[in-house]
C-alpha cells in the first residue's frame, strides 16, 4: 500500500481482501442452498444486504420461519457497528458531494473501511472517491459472485475448509489490525496496544452474556470510551 | 416466497440506512471534538473486536470457549504480519497455517 488514490491503486489495495470474501462468500451461497434459497434469492440478498454474518443469520431464521419483525431486528443488530465505521469514514470526504458520500458509504464493508483506515496513514490524512469507489466494487463484486457461484455449485464444491480458505478472513482483520496499530501515528503504539488489550478481555466477558455480533458493537464502543479515557489522563 | 423477498428487501433497506445516515449526518454537521477523538479509537477497537470474536464460540448462558483452529491459525499469522508488513503475506500464511493445522487434525 503507498499513498496512491486513483483507481487502479484501489483495486491493488484492496486484492488482499478478496480471498476473504471468496472464502466466506463460498461458503454463505453452500450454505443458503442447502437451505433451499434459490440462486436468485442468493444474489438478490447479497446484492441487497451485502454484510456477511448477517447474510448467514437471515438466512438460518428464514429456514426456521421466523417473523420479518424478528429479522429485521436481527439484522440490524449485527450491522449496527457499520455505523460507526461510516461515521469514523465520513469525515474525511465531507468536501465531496452528497452523491459521493452516499455511493461510497452504500458499499462500504469492515475490510474496505479497515483498508481505507491504513490507507489514511499513508495519503497525510486523505481520501478520494476514485479510490474508495474501485475498492468498493471490486469487493461487492467479488463478494456477489462467490455466493453465486457456492449457491450454484452447492455441493460439487469440495469444503473450503479442509484448504484454510475459512480463515482468510480472519488472517485479514489480523494483518488490517497489525497495520493500523503500527502505521497510525497520531497515538502512541502502547496506546493503541492498551484499547486493543482492554477490547480483547471486554469481549471474552462480554460474550458471557451476548451473541459475537453485539458484543463486537458495545466492546468498541466501550473500547473508544475507555480510549479516550486514557488520552485525557 | 414473497415473503422471503420482502424480508430481503426489508433488511436491505436497513443494512443499507445503517451504513449511508452517518455520511449524511456528518455532511450536514460539524462533529463536535469529543465525538471525532471517541472515533479516532474505532478502528482499532473494532478490528480487535472482530479478531477477538474469532477467536471465541459463543454459548448461550455460558463462558465461551475457544476456537482451537482459528487460535493456533493466528500465530503464524501475527508472526507474518509483524515480519512482512504485507496484508497478502498475512491471508496467504494464515490459509496455508489452517490447512496444515487441519491436516495434522489440530482442529
Amino acid at each position: 500500500m503507498d499513498g496512491q488514490l486513483d483507481f487502479r491503486a484501489g483495486l491493488k489495495d484492496v486484492v488482499p481482501t478478496l480471498f476473504g470474501y471468496i472464502g466466506v462468500g463460498l461458503a454463505f451461497g453452500i450454505v443458503a442452498h442447502t437451505s433451499h434459497l434459490s440462486v436468485w434469492l442468493v444474489l438478490l440478498m447479497s446484492l441487497l444486504v451485502y454484510a456477511g454474518s448477517a447474510q448467514f443469520v437471515i438466512t438460518s431464521m428464514l429456514l426456521v420461519g421466523s417473523p420479518i419483525g424478528a429479522i429485521v431486528t436481527s439484522t440490524i443488530l449485527i450491522n449496527a457497528r457499520m455505523s460507526l465505521m461510516s461515521m469514523t469514514v465520513a469525515p474525511y470526504l465531507k468536501q465531496e458531494s452528497f452523491g459521493q458520500n452516499i455511493l461510497i458509504g452504500s458499499l462500504l464493508t469492515d475490510e474496505t473501511f479497515a483498508l481505507s483506515m491504513n490507507k489514511l496513514n499513508q495519503t497525510g490524512h486523505k481520501l478520494k472517491p476514485a479510490w474508495f469507489h474501485s475498492a468498493n466494487v471490486c469487493a461487492y463484486l467479488v463478494w456477489a459472485i462467490s455466493t453465486v457461484i457456492g449457491a450454484l455449485l452447492g455441493s460439487l464444491i469440495p469444503d473450503a475448509k479442509a484448504f484454510g480458505l475459512d480463515f482468510a478472513v480472519v488472517a485479514m482483520f489480523i494483518g488490517l489490525l497489525y497495520l493500523q496499530m503500527i502505521t497510525d501515528r497520531s497515538k502512541p503504539l502502547l496506546r493503541h496496544l492498551t484499547v486493543a488489550g482492554f477490547v480483547a478481555l471486554l469481549m471474552i466477558v462480554l460474550m458471557r452474556f451476548m451473541p459475537g455480533s453485539t458484543a463486537i458493537l458495545v466492546a468498541t464502543i466501550l473500547g473508544c470510551l475507555f480510549g479516550m479515557a486514557v488520552e485525557r489522563r | 416466497m414473497n415473503h422471503v423477498f420482502l424480508t430481503i428487501l426489508l433488511c436491505g433497506l436497513a443494512t443499507w440506512l445503517i451504513r449511508v445516515v452517518p455520511f449524511a449526518l456528518v455532511k450536514a454537521a460539524k462533529l463536535p471534538q469529543w465525538l471525532l477523538q471517541f472515533l479516532s479509537f474505532v478502528p482499532v477497537a473494532i478490528l480487535a473486536a472482530i479478531f477477538v470474536e474469532s477467536l471465541l464460540v459463543y454459548h448461550a448462558g455460558q463462558w465461551p470457549s475457544v476456537n482451537v483452529g482459528n487460535l493456533l491459525a493466528s500465530l503464524p499469522a501475527i508472526l507474518a504480519a509483524i515480519i512482512s508488513r504485507s496484508l497478502l503475506i498475512v491471508v496467504v500464511v494464515g490459509i496455508a497455517s489452517m490447512a496444515v493445522i487441519r491436516l495434522l487434525g489440530w482442529a
